[in-house]
């Protein structure tokens, strides 16, 4: 068989592994002191220029036959790497979601001004927590440099993903990037043990979902003699529903759905968003949700594409349950970073709600949200960074009251995220509502709408409580301060705003693009 | 270009008051009276300009906004939409002369804030009288929420941020039910027309089926009716009425209230006319019990802020029920009672706010004998109190009256139970004035009221005076009322029964 290997159409992945094991190197032979500076050079480096390949191939002119690219419209369409790897319009748009959310990220995770003892990640992870040598370490001033190849390696995991075009690709993107996330968030600076206990919870949970994923796929292999996604399209097309189908099909859902965090598969959802280096769940709330909706879109429009009136209920009943699960916990918590955890499980049905519609409107609201969520996502986890007592952060809500008074730029600002997660007109979680609350009462999902109507309802009391807490309350004596961060943070924070307020009101030219991108290519 | 111009005055105020430095609050204050003035004589020039022989939109300009959703930036005006705007335009100088000093002692605010506040607030009141986008209103219609919670909840009496959390929750809530109606129609009218649109006069050429009406009509109506509010969807108005500064509750109960009423006459008449029909008799049994219910609360209260919130809550009950009783009568009345109840609410908020703030405290039970200490305040008081229960020559009479005759010719019984109701507002507004203004003044009376000012003069006169004018002049408001009351009827379809206009001479 002749392999072939499109460089330019995978160029966005190669660079980001290349990178990775670029890093791991630089790890290796550069002296302690200027490893920090330089490995922040080249992930920013590759995320630029990754982002650049995305951007040429989604703006090349037409390749080939219109009728396999996808008739008029421009850019890149290519089954790549021997079939593995299909390169398409809602492919690129999550690609560079991924990269821009992955890019502010980064400016999160190198900020070193908030906490007086370095950076958000412990200084040396090998040290017992509470230990003396754990305290030499930070007194020395030690800045753990491994996060960054772990990162890059979990950005390229995150790119290849959602344009894994079979499931073993599938299989190990998945683990490319889940691998890494499982350590990084063992990695927070204060409060250690919670992290860790958190990463382990993760780790666990995540490693029993990808077993049910492998064996879903190794059900559907036995179904249709095939693990590519357009082969199994064609086979289930031939084929009646059976045993094997289903429970490959249920199966692979469990998977994915397991990282999306939809109910029932969102209990590690909280624990990890709140015991994780605040920078890194900023990353995870936006990323790892986008990367996974981007390949569940996949695996549910092209290979399940034909069975969609089979697997439709159950998807139903999964973003039903999100949504009503997710915003009723979330009204319980008196965590902020739980709270927020709880809002992305109920932000995760609405999502599915788009997924439901299966339909072109129903991809492209679907895209649409991600961009909107998200930077929302990001920026109010980089907030949530900045608040901040003598132990590290102040995360119960209680704290946050009167925060408004001290700080009124970066509470406004934060009461903007959260108006955007409220989906409050004007910004961008509104636009990405109606974007797909429109699909899918077009796609016949009404009840679903109503039922995300008033999961939004109850939604709205719990950030609404947080405004209030934050503008009308007096702060108490010994609360905490919002710090000041350095110009990273600070840009990282400026951009996600500008994104919320402007794909609020002026979201015509992303709508363009994601209503350009087209289908998936099969 | 108009009414966007007339958007922008308040806008450009609002950040330019704003942007002044905290330690100059004086300034801030005239500026914003400044903007808030041209407004209001930029409205009244808008106003004159119209053609009132025609019912339909003017002024009308439209751009794209987000055309991937048929969403237009689309604003108009009618007789209704163009006489409620400039209403809003003179409650909102009124309240910030009156207001002049309400937010100084405000712990949480600043004062250019509050003042900049009622501006940015100006603005989207303009806007979602003016807009004839559904989507553009739904915009207007969330968006002016915020200015009024951080008014509310920033600068208004102990209990404030329940208050506010309280009108917020209640404001979201039916939002929200308005929008998965409005996503609803959206997909109708893409079904129908083959791409959806928000267009207002588009909608209203829609062949629905009654059912879908029927479904999707819930969904506004319940949001206007909280915003309204009708009974049972009240209660956030007596806390937000009471917290509020007087100079919010003004614009609160004056104008953001007539939003629900404003959207029921303009919207959910011509674009659902069936199922208007069909929910018609449930509705107007509703506004029925708002009338009493909001009357006999009024009467009951001891915290006059509350009292007056509750008088409100009894005269949108007959606002809606000239609406849906859909004679050009019961139309025409509840028009113009909009515009009277704005005034008229909005003088009875002030003066009893120059009172309470006075005596620091709302309760009824601590007033008595002013008009020994401040006569002319009391004759304010009574003025405002008298147009409220719609005395004759006061404007609320007619718009009343119009009301009443209007539900008569179709609904007969509804008329007779609802003409119960002006008794009990004699009740609450006389027995009000009985406990606060006469009698013997106590000591504490004596020694904190004083005689209004000129400033809180000034503020009020103008409300007085037009509440006489139009009451013996109704028609400079009706003349451009009517023909906008008629285009909605033909939308609706809705002939008047022949029993309306007597002949004249019969005898009968």
């Amino acid at each position: 068989m002749k392999v072939s290997f499109e460089y330019q159409a995978l160029a966005p992945i190669i660079i980001l592994l290349a990178s990775g094991v670029l890093s791991v190197l630089l790890e290796a032979f550069l002296p302690r002191t200027i490893r920090r500076p330089i490995q922040l050079m080249l992930v920013l480096a590759s995320i630029v220029l990754a982002f650049a390949y995305v951007v040429i191939n989604a703006t090349a002119p037409l390749a080939g036959d219109p009728a396999t690219n996808g008739g008029q419209l421009k850019g890149l369409r290519q089954i790549a790497a021997n079939g593995s790897v299909a390169i398409d319009g809602p492919g690129m748009v999550i690609q560079g979601i991924i990269l821009l959310v992955a890019f502010v990220a980064t400016l999160l995770m190198a900020e070193r001004q908030i906490d007086p003892q370095g950076d958000a990640f412990a200084s040396r992870s090998s040290a017992l927590p509470g230990s003396e040598d754990e305290r030499q370490f930070t007194a020395q001033g030690w800045l753990q440099t491994e996060i960054w190849p772990l990162y890059l390696f979990c950005v390229g995991g995150m790119l290849l993903f959602p344009v894994a075009n079979d499931f073993l690709t599938m299989f190990v993107a998945l683990e490319v990037f889940s691998l890494p996330l499982y350590l990084i968030a063992t990695m927070a600076r204060r409060r250690r043990l919670l992290s860790q206990e958190a990463a382990l919870k993760y780790f666990i949970l995540g490693s029993f979902s990808s077993a049910f994923f492998l064996f879903g796929a190794a059900l559907i292999y036995a179904a249709t003699s095939s693990v590519s996604f357009s082969a199994i399209a064609v086979a289930m097309e031939n084929s009646s529903l059976d045993g094997l189908i289903i429970s490959g099909i249920g199966m692979i859902a469990v998977g994915l759905l397991f990282k999306v965090g939809a109910v029932p598969f969102h209990q590690w959802v909280p624990d990890v968003y709140q015991g994780s280096p605040t920078p890194l769940t900023a990353f995870m709330s936006a990323a790892t949700k986008v990367a996974a909706f981007g390949a569940l879109l996949r695996v549910f429009y092209v290979a399940f594409g034909g069975m969609r009136w089979d697997w439709r209920p159950m998807m139903w009943v999964v973003a039903a349950l999100s949504m009503i699960v997710g915003s009723i916990l979330a009204v319980t918590q008196t965590d902020m970073k739980r709270m927020l955890a709880f809002s992305s499980v109920a932000h995760t049905g609405f999502i599915l709600l788009g997924v439901v519609s299966t339909s072109a409107a129903g991809l492209s609201s679907t895209l649409f949200y991600l961009l909107a969520y998200g930077f929302t996502s990001v920026g109010v986890f980089a907030i949530v960074g900045l608040v901040r007592d003598a132990s590290g952060e102040a995360t119960h809500l209680s704290q946050w009251a009167g925060l408004g008074k001290k700080s009124p730029w970066m509470a406004s600002i934060f009461a903007l995220f959260l108006l955007a997660l409220a989906g409050i007109p004007l910004t961008s979680g509104f636009t990405g509502k109606f974007a797909v609350f429109t699909a899918a009462v077009e796609g016949g999902a009404t009840p679903l709408v109503i039922i995300a109507v008033v999961a939004s309802a109850v939604a709205a009391f719990f950030y609404a409580r947080v405004i209030v807490l934050m503008f009308f309350t007096e702060p108490p004596v010994d609360g905490p301060s919002v710090v000041v961060p350095s110009a990273l943070t600070t840009v990282a924070i400026g951009i996600s705003a500008a994104f919320t307020v402007l794909l609020g009101i002026a979201p015509q030219p992303v709508l363009n693009l994601v209503i350009n991108a087209g289908l998936f290519l099969r | 270009m108009l009414l966007t111009t007339l958007m922008l005055i308040p806008l450009v105020g609002a950040i330019v008051v704003f942007l002044i430095p905290a330690a100059k609050a004086a300034l801030a204050k005239q500026i914003a009276l400044g903007f808030a003035l041209v407004t209001l004589v930029v409205s009244v020039l808008m106003v004159l300009g119209l053609d009132n022989s025609s019912g339909g939109l003017q002024l009308v300009e439209s751009y794209d906004w987000i055309p991937a959703f048929g969403i237009s930036w689309t604003l108009g005006v009618n007789g209704i939409s163009a006489s409620l705007i400039v209403m809003s335009a003179i409650l909102v100088p009124v309240a910030i002369i009156a207001g002049w000093w309400d937010a100084e002692n405000s712990s949480q605010g600043s004062v250019k804030g509050y003042f900049a506040l009622i501006l940015a607030l100006e603005v989207f009141i303009i806007g979602v009288f003016a807009a004839n986008d559904l989507f553009l209103f739904y915009v207007f219609f969330e968006a002016m929420l915020f200015p009024i919670y951080f008014l509310i909840g920033r600068f208004g009496g102990p209990q404030r941020a329940y208050a506010a959390m309280k009108f917020l929750i209640y404001s979201l809530v039916g939002g929200l039910f308005m929008l998965a109606s409005l996503i609803g129609l959206y997909v109708v009218a893409g079904r129908e027309l083959g791409a959806g649109t928000f267009d207002f006069e588009t909608l209203t050429t829609l062949n629905m089926d009654p059912n879908t009406q029927k479904l999707l009509y819930l969904g506004f109506f319940f949001a206007f009716a909280v915003k309204a509010p009708m009974v049972p969807f009240h209660t956030w108005l007596p806390d937000a009425a009471a917290e509020a500064t007087p100079g919010t509750s003004t614009l609160l109960v004056g104008v953001l209230d007539k939003v629900g009423t404003f959207a029921m006459l303009h919207f959910l008449l011509p674009i659902f006319p069936e199922a208007s029909k069909f929910y018609a008799p449930a509705i107007i049994v509703l506004a029925v019990i708002s009338i009493f219910y909001g009357a006999l609360l009024a009467i009951g209260q001891t915290d006059i802020m509350r009292l007056i919130a509750f008088t409100s809550i009894s005269h949108f009950g007959f606002i809606v029920m000239g609406i849906f009783v859909m004679t050009s009568q019961g139309l025409s009345g509840s028009s113009f009672y909009m515009v009277n109840h704005g005034f008229s609410t909005g003088a009875l908020f002030l003066a009893m706010g120059y009172l309470v703030s006075r005596r620091g405290s709302k309760r009824i039970a601590d007033f008595g004998g002013v008009q020994k200490v401040a006569p002319i305040l009391t004759g304010v008081v009574l003025i405002s109190g008298l147009s409220g229960l719609a005395l004759p020559g006061m404007s609320t009479f007619i718009s009343e009256f119009l009301v009443l005759t209007g539900t008569y010719a179709v609904n007969p019984a509804a008329a007779i139970v609802a003409t119960f109701g002006i008794v009990l507002a004699a009740v609450y507004i006389l027995w009000l004035y009985q406990r606060t203004m006469t009698g013997v003044p106590s000591q504490e009376v004596e020694e904190t009221v004083t005689e209004i000012s000129k400033r809180e003069l000034i503020a009020v006169v103008p409300l007085l005076a037009i509440m006489i004018a139009l009451g013996f002049v109704p028609q400079v408001a009706l003349n451009y009322i009517n023909p906008a009351v008629e285009q909605v009827q033909t939308y609706v379809g809705f002939t008047d029964p022949e029993a309306v206009a007597v002949p004249e001479g019969s005898g009968s």
